[in-house]
């Protein structure tokens, strides 16, 4: 009976921090953004406005396969993704925010149809090891990275969103041929291969690699472990599709009874509190994407950021072909 | 064998095991249902990259059985029948690995070993070749599997009757042909159960072949969920992994032959005969101190050395009690829960062996080597649609971990309930006990340790368990698992160090009492 009375505490004791449930109380968000660098935005939120919050906290696709499989009965309110993507996967379940919302943003940074906005923007960049390049002698286009010079030399993430969403952006605006003679070029000159993006800044750093195809601001992460290391980041011509900028966004599930709270949180996301986060907080110098805040020293402002002329909104779409090349082109099997 | 065999089993205890092989099969449901829903299955089966990755995946799994079965056999052979020196200590240092994730043994090894690694550092060299692939891969897998495989050789070696080994050394058999004629046979279930552990491990595992950058099947789903947001091809390849499975699981049927395990004699057990090793000891010294060095002091020397940058760098620690407190407790109710889904099919399996209650048994590995991922969505499935209070409960987190590692806890059930003459039962019986008095009275208690040794693998393997942890936990139940993961995927390694390290060190004293306390293995000597 010993065991059975301690089991029972177990239980207890373990179920007793959020216990939740789908009781109404506080509003429910899934996270695809890392806690490392968001949670305190949510203390502020609840602060500020007196809603509870509880976050899940996961990868941005494996939260949005979750939402998909949950359905209809998704306690979740609000999803916040890192990537367009995750976010247009589950658009039909996502329900179309206020125009006084989707206003603040840009519209190349929003879903055609407003069910989901961009919360902060993020540039494709090369980053290079400063002790074996100097500014000068990095590509200002991606498609000078065929050349034989660069073999060994470059770091990718072909099984990483990111890196995906640029090869999209590519065959968006470049054409689907260019995009696969380009890939075939590019294997040539025998790529190093990474997970995701912070392998391939930290390969930089350690010189295993000379440069890389990544997000502007996994620099400053890699700067927070290693204060010295000897990397930078040098933003690519405009139009370029190296020069991808995409956005984290957020979306209120049409499943959810409190859309009148989530919505206030993508208000609060959206007000001079939530994008100033990224310039005065956060670690990781994120683009604020309402106009008039200024991004943190020592990054191009926004507006000089050029792209490639590609809708976000089509990446979903698009992206199954995107795969199938990467396939085709050796990249993923 | 058994003296059940012919007899019908009682009901209850048919139900029981049913009912828990037909929750255990819930992934494959899921996935069946996927796969029929999206209709692309023969074009994907049809597809040569789709055999590339199974004979990838294949080749891998292999590679991790014989090196794992190559290291485990003999230190378990050392450590039990030798003069080896400090047998305890490498007996104990021999099973450590078991607590390492192997996303964090491979996160050191590359630390270390890496083209940049320390090492290279060390050496003085621009750099190393690239470890990653196949080779890396095949030795981060083994530095976290080869532990089934001792432990589980260990467990026999301990057990074997010694006078075996006297009546065919006394009727003239030299000792290289008694090892091969009468030990080999006798440790051949327990290596073969080692060996698929190891493999349906191997088969399910992401980390490991994501950090390497090696293509498998398991890798290759996580890729289609996490780039296609289509989730039929993912099941597809999920079931042909599931198909793998069934693959190992006939090996190891084949393979395992069920002799009589048990004493019949009576009296107490006697120690096992002590092998002098004379000039091959500093070799036997040196192989255990390789294993040692490779697969526990360099990952923990890695996380120590991480862990004095971040201290050097004055980052903030915190001691992670409350996450340590968490994956404690849910992995204490997985193992606990598990066992005792475990003991019913056992019992059935080994006690009524019949068609029916050998395929229940076999039914119940088939969804261990899906990948956590997998397991997880398919709850997510069921239980948001059909069982919505439970739903992101400690309650459902539980049940994910039985059904990801209850073959780990039957292992142990099932290897004790080998050992455990049915004699004492019919004994039982024939005092006027009923079969299920006989059961709780007799039989249970004598398989005490092998159910505690099955509990303590399946404690190990859910504190280490990352995937279903994310998507099921309640929200804000932090494990160290979770904590982990939180820090390393902002790169913020030093501050990552200290969970992990907390994580070793809590599970070393659970892995402690299977690997030294004799009593905790020698089932039915009571």
């Amino acid at each position: 009976m010993k065991v059975i009375a301690g089991i029972v505490f177990l239980v207890a004791a373990l179920a007793a921090p959020g216990c939740g449930g789908d009781d109404g109380g506080p509003l429910t968000i899934y996270s695809g953004r890392e806690e490392e660098l968001v949670a305190p935005l949510f203390d502020m939120f609840s602060e500020e406005t007196g809603i509870e919050v509880e976050v899940r906290y996961g990868d941005s696709a494996e939260l949005a396969a979750t939402i998909a499989e949950e359905g209809g009965n998704s306690p979740a309110d609000l999803f916040w993704a890192q990537d367009p993507g995750s976010l247009g996967s589950i658009e039909s379940q996502l329900s179309e925010l206020p125009q006084e919302i989707l206003d603040q943003i840009e519209e190349r940074f929003r879903d055609s149809e407003g069910r989901w906005v961009g919360t902060s923007g993020r540039s494709r960049v090369i980053v290079y090891n400063t002790e074996a390049l100097s500014e000068n002698d990095v590509p200002d286009s991606v498609f000078d990275l065929t050349d034989p010079k660069w073999e060994g030399r470059i770091g990718i993430a072909p099984t990483n969103a990111s890196f995906q969403a640029f090869v999209t952006a590519m065959r968006l605006s470049a054409g689907d041929e260019r995009t696969r003679q380009w890939l075939l070029d590019l294997k040539k000159n025998d790529p190093k291969e990474y997970e995701k993006n912070t392998p391939i800044v930290e390969a930089a750093a350690d010189g295993e690699i000379d440069l890389g195809l990544v997000n502007h601001y996994y620099l400053y992460l890699v700067k927070e472990e290693q204060p010295d290391a000897p990397i930078a980041n040098h933003f690519l011509a405009a139009g370029d599709p190296g020069a991808l900028v995409s956005a984290a966004g957020a979306g209120v599930l049409e499943s959810s009874d409190q859309s009148d709270d989530a919505e206030r949180f993508v208000e609060f996301l959206l007000s001079e509190v939530g994008q100033r986060f990224y310039v005065e907080a956060a670690e990781e110098a994120e683009y604020p994407l309402v106009e008039g805040i200024e991004p943190k020293k020592g990054l191009p402002p926004l507006a000089t950021l050029q792209g490639p002329d590609v809708d976000l909104t089509s990446f979903g779409a698009a992206h199954e072909a995107t795969i199938e090349l990467l396939r085709e082109t050796g990249f993923l099997t | 064998m058994s003296r059940g065999a012919g007899t019908r089993a009682p009901l209850p205890l048919a139900l029981a095991a049913g009912i828990v092989v037909a929750a255990l099969l819930l992934p494959l449901a899921y996935l069946v249902i996927r796969v029929v829903g999206g209709g692309r299955a023969l074009e994907i089966l049809g597809e040569a990259s789709t055999w590339r990755l199974v004979w990838n995946t294949v080749l891998l799994a292999i590679g991790v059985v014989a090196a794992s079965v190559l290291v485990g056999v003999p230190l378990a052979w050392l450590v039990t029948r030798t003069d080896l020196p400090a047998r305890r200590v490498w007996s104990t240092a021999g099973a450590l690995p078991l607590v390492i994730p192997s996303y964090v043994a491979a996160f050191c090894l590359l630390g270390f070993f890496g083209e940049r690694g320390l090492l290279a550092d060390a050496l003085g060299v621009e750099h190393l070749p690239d470890v990653r692939g196949y080779w890396g891969a095949l030795v981060a897998l083994t530095l976290a599997t080869y532990p089934y495989v001792f432990l589980l050789t260990q467990a026999a070696l301990r057990n074997l009757d010694p006078s075996l080994e006297e009546v065919a050394r006394g009727l003239g058999t030299s000792g290289r042909r008694t090892y091969i004629r009468v030990i080999a046979p006798a440790l051949r279930p327990a290596v073969g159960l080692g060996a698929l552990l190891v493999a349906l491990y191997t088969l399910s595992d992401f980390g490991v072949v994501s950090l390497m950058n090696y293509d498998t099947l398991t890798r290759a789903i996580y890729v289609q969920y996490k780039s296609l947001f289509d989730r039929a091809p993912a099941a597809t390849l999920a079931l042909l992994l599931a198909a793998l499975t069934a693959v190992a699981l006939v090996i190891e049927y084949r393979t395992r032959r069920r002799g009589r395990l048990y004493r019949t004699g009576p009296g107490a057990q006697r120690p096992q005969p002590i092998v002098r090793l004379g000039r091959w000891k500093a070799p036997a010294l040196a192989f255990c101190a390789a294993v040692v060095g490779l697969f526990l002091i360099l990952p923990a020397g890695v996380l120590g050395y991480w862990l004095a940058r971040g201290i050097a760098n004055e980052r903030e620690f915190q001691m992670p009690w409350r996450e340590a407190f968490h994956s404690l407790g849910a992995s204490g109710l997985a193992a606990g829960a598990a066992v005792l889904a475990a003991l019913p099919v056992a019992l059935l399996a080994l006690r009524y062996p019949s068609r029916t209650s050998n395929m229940l048994e076999r039914l119940s590995y088939a969804g261990n080597a899906l990948p956590g991922l997998v397991i997880a969505l398919s709850l997510v499935f069921f239980a948001a649609r059909y069982a919505s209070p439970v739903y992101q409960t400690l309650a459902l987190l539980v049940f994910a971990y039985v059904v990801r590692f209850f073959p780990q806890g039957l292992s142990g059930v099932e290897s004790a309930l080998e050992r455990v003459s049915p004699r004492y039962e019919e004994a039982a019986r024939g005092l006027g006990r009923g079969p299920l008095q006989t059961i709780a009275l007799v039989t249970v208690p004598l398989v005490r340790s092998g159910v505690l040794a099955g509990a303590a693998l399946v404690f190990l393997s859910a504190m280490k368990e990352l995937p279903a942890t994310l998507l099921l936990r309640p929200i804000g139940f932090e494990t160290l698992a979770t904590e982990i993961w939180k820090l390393t995927q902002v790169g913020a390694y030093s501050r990552a160090a200290l969970p992990a390290l907390v994580l070793i060190a809590v599970s070393a004293p659970v892995l402690y009492l299977i690997s030294s306390n004799r009593r905790f293995e020698s089932g039915g000597s009571g």
